[in-house]
Parts: structure tokens; sequence; C-alpha cells
């Protein structure tokens, strides 16, 4: 397996940055989408379930599915990236949507009087008090779709776009176990890189945690947070 | 393109025979349903299990989010490969098709199982406990109940993660949809890989909205009544 590794390097790693952005670019498309449509669906509440049941329905749309139809759509080539970004964009407002509206929704409204009072408007309100306290919220949503992204990216393999899925599929048409295992654990690696990575800027974000973090790490017991218990599913993601 | 489609799709020939969609829906629908009961089979009661004793938390958050960072069809491949070549004939591919399938499914029944069971009202607990009931008679009478609609949403993640993987399965051999685009993708052609995405797509919605709407059902009549009190409140 080193041997195949390293005679094929170039190409792996060629794979390896067409997934990362691949994977990453609907991430960030999808949080820009994600946001002010949250914030409508937070803002009027009659918005919410039309709003919620429609990017669930998208949601529930196999991945295979969206990469083959949306070139009709588009008007796209089939072996275009495009289609790809814009099936994962798809997948990841479906996610956010509600993760933003949730967690612009569990500011409390102290905090959002106290800003009223202290004359902050609403656009000023929103982006400098509201969208800040909701970070960790919105931060978790995007954690699961970074993993999720990762997985569904190298199902495009499958008509054949550039990235680390084509290991897998070069291993099952040639019987051969190094490029897939190869595929696989970089697949990992780019899933759990991205984690850390939201994670990480979710602690940037998020300074005035960092208090309650480090009693947590001296008494280990958890401060601040409304209860123990797993108040919400932790949303398992859509993998293929 | 879409007459191409329209055209695939009112295609007597495309409605019949081992090929056809009548048996490609069958194949697929069979597939699905068998790995989410294997997978109801083992998640349920170990969700309970875990859910009333407390014991073996740490399976639950562990084994979601290993299983998360995994790419499906690597993972297909991997179990595949070693097998298609040992089994004797459609067992090569079947056999490690349903084993991912249920792998897949297995982690949103365990989580939501869990998290209903352990999230039932403290009060109502002691309460039965407090009417005499054993610890297996709070589990199974007011527990599970109460856990139900939970359970069911679990399921509902479980089949939307299925549908969609038994889809790319059809690269190792499966059957069902899968096989439409697929096979279209071999002979470029087109209308028959879109005919095959517009069928697998319409099959996921139609499976999410129906299970939406058992779920409505599995709300037990007592918290029903309560969720309507507080909401009129």
């Amino acid at each position: 397996m080193i041997e195949w590794l390293s005679s094929n390097a170039d190409t792996v790693a060629y794979y390896f940055a067409w997934h990362t952005v691949l994977a990453v670019s609907p991430l960030v498309l999808g949080l820009a989408i994600s946001i002010p449509l949250g914030w409508l669906a937070r803002r009027h509440r009659s918005l919410y379930p039309p709003m919620i049941g429609v990017t669930g329905l998208l949601y529930t749309i196999p991945s295979l599915a969206l990469f083959v139809a949306l070139p009709v759509i588009l008007g796209t080539k089939i072996l275009d990236p495009i289609n790809v970004v814009v099936a994962l964009t798809i997948y990841t407002v479906a996610l956010l949507v509600r993760t933003v509206a949730d967690g612009l929704a569990a500011v409390p409204d102290d905090v959002i009087q106290a800003a009223t009072a202290m004359g902050y408007r609403p656009l000023r309100r929103l982006l400098q008090v509201e969208l800040p306290v909701a970070v960790p919220t919105i931060g978790a949503g995007m954690r699961v779709a970074a993993v999720s992204n990762v997985s569904l990216v190298s199902v495009a393999a499958l008509i054949g776009t550039t990235q680390l899925g084509l290991l897998f599929t070069d291993g099952f048409s040639r019987n051969f176990m190094a490029p897939l295992i190869v595929g696989i654990v970089l697949c990992v690696l780019l899933a759990l890189i991205l984690d850390a990575i939201i994670m990480g800027l979710v602690r940037v974000l998020t300074p005035w945690q960092r208090a309650a973090r480090e009693q947590q790490r001296a008494t280990g017991a958890v401060v601040g947070s409304p209860k123990n218990g797993l108040r919400r599913l932790p949303e398992v993601g859509r993998a293929s | 393109m879409i007459s191409e489609l329209v055209a695939w799709l009112t295609d007597p020939a495309h409605w019949s025979g081992p090929e056809g969609i009548p048996q490609r829906l069958l194949e697929h629908l069979g597939y699905s349903l068998l790995a989410l009961a294997i997978a109801a089979l083992i998640g349920i009661p170990l969700g309970m299990y875990i859910g009333h004793t407390g014991r073996g938390t740490f399976l639950v958050a562990g084994l979601a989010n290993a299983l998360r960072a995994l790419p499906t069809l690597g993972l297909l491949i991997l179990v595949t490969l070693p097998l298609i070549s040992r089994l004797p004939g459609n067992l090569g591919f079947l056999v490690p098709s349903i084993a991912v399938l249920v792998v897949l499914a297995v982690p949103p029944i365990l989580t939501s199982t869990y998290a209903g069971v352990q999230g039932v009202d403290l009060a109502a607990k002691d309460a039965a406990y407090g009417m005499g009931m054993t610890g297996q008679e709070v589990l199974t009478k007011v527990e599970a109940p109460c856990a139900l609609p939970l359970v069911f949403s679990g399921l509902r993640s479980a089949m939307l993660q299925i549908v969609a993987t038994a889809t790319i399965a059809a690269y190792v051999g499966l059957g069902g949809f899968g096989r439409y685009v697929l096979d279209g993708l071999a002979v470029r052609d087109y209308s028959q890989m879109l005919a095959g995405a517009v069928l697998v797509a319409a099959l996921a919605v139609v499976v999410e909205v129906v299970l939406a709407g058992a779920q409505r059902l599995t709300v037990p009549r007592g918290l029903a009544v309560g969720a309507r009190e507080s909401r009129s409140r």
C-alpha cells in the first residue's frame, strides 16, 4: 500500500484538494443562504413550518438522484463539479435553516431587550448580539453538515467527478484494496479536520464561554448549560 | 430532455419484466425494509436498555460519531470486495450491501430510542414506581409508550439513509432504482439515468411523508392531550 501511495502521491493529493473544495464551498454558501432564511423563519413564525417542510423534503432526496437530475435543471454538463456544489448546498441549507432559526429563538429575551434598550437597531442587533449568541448552536449544525458533506462528495465518483471517491471505484474495478483504503482514511481525516476547524472557530467566536469552559475542566461539572440531558436529538446528517 | 424522460417513464416496455419499474420498486423497498427491520431489532432493545439502566451511554454518542465520518460508498466497496468472489451467486453483493445498510441505520435508531426513554418525565416514572410497578413494567408500560414518537423519528432518519444508500449499492450489484442510474450511465442513456433519479427521489419523498404521517399516530393519547392543553394555555 505504501508503494502504491508513493507512486500515486500526485493524483491522491489532487483528488484530496478537489474533495476539500467540493465539501467546503457548499458549507460556506449554505451558511450564507441559511442565515437570512433562518432569520425570516424566526421573525415570521408562520414561515417556519412551510420552510422546514420544503427544505426537509429536499433533504430526503438521495444524493445520486440530485447529481443526475441537477444538470437538466441547471443546464450544466453531468461532469461539471457545479452540480455537486449545488446539491450539497441544498442539503446544507436544509440542515442549517432549522439550526439558525432554533439558535436565534434560543437567544434569551433579556439579552435582546438589553440590546434594544442600548439603542441597537434590528439589523445591528442581529449581527452583533443575536448571531454571536447563537454561534454554538449554528456551529453544531455546521459540524454535522461538514462531516456529512465529505461522505456525500465521494458518492459523486459514481458519475465520475474528480475527488477521493474515484479511489473507491478504482479499487472496486481493479479488485485492489490499496486505493480503497487510502481513500477511506483520507476521507475520515478530512472530516475530522473540518470538524476540528469548526469547533475551533466556535471557540474563538465565543470568548465569553471561555470562563465556563475552564471551570468545567477544573471541576468536571457543567456550568451554565440549561440541562444535562439530551434536549435536542443529535442530528445524524445524511451520508449518501 | 423532459419529453424524453416522460417518454421513458410512459414506455410500457419499462413497466414489466425483471428490469421493469414495478420489479425494481419491489427490490428497492424490499431491501430497504429488510435492513430497517434488522436495524430496529438491534437498535430499539439496545436503546431501551441503555436509556432505562443508564449503562453504556458512551456507546450512543461514540457509535454515531465514529460512523458519521466514514464515506458510505467506500464502506460499501470495502465490505463487498473481499466477499463478492467468496459467496455464491447474488449473495456476494447482497450480504455486504444489506450489512452496510444495517450498520448505517442502527445509530439513528439507537440514539433516538435512548433519548426517548431517557427523557421520560421523572414524575411519570416516580408515579409508576409508586403504584408498585416493577422496573420491567415501568419500561414496557410507561417509558416505551412515552418514547414511541422519538423511536419513530429514529426509524424515519434511518430509512432516509437506507433508501439513499441502497441507491448507490447498485454500484456493487444490488437491485432497485439505482440500477437505472448506473446501467444508464454505462451505455450513455441519459433519459434512463434521469428516470432512475426521478423514481428514487419520488420513492424517498413518499417514504418520508408516509413515515411522518405514521409518526403522528404513535403519540400516546395521554401525551397528545397534554401537549394540546399546554399549547392552548
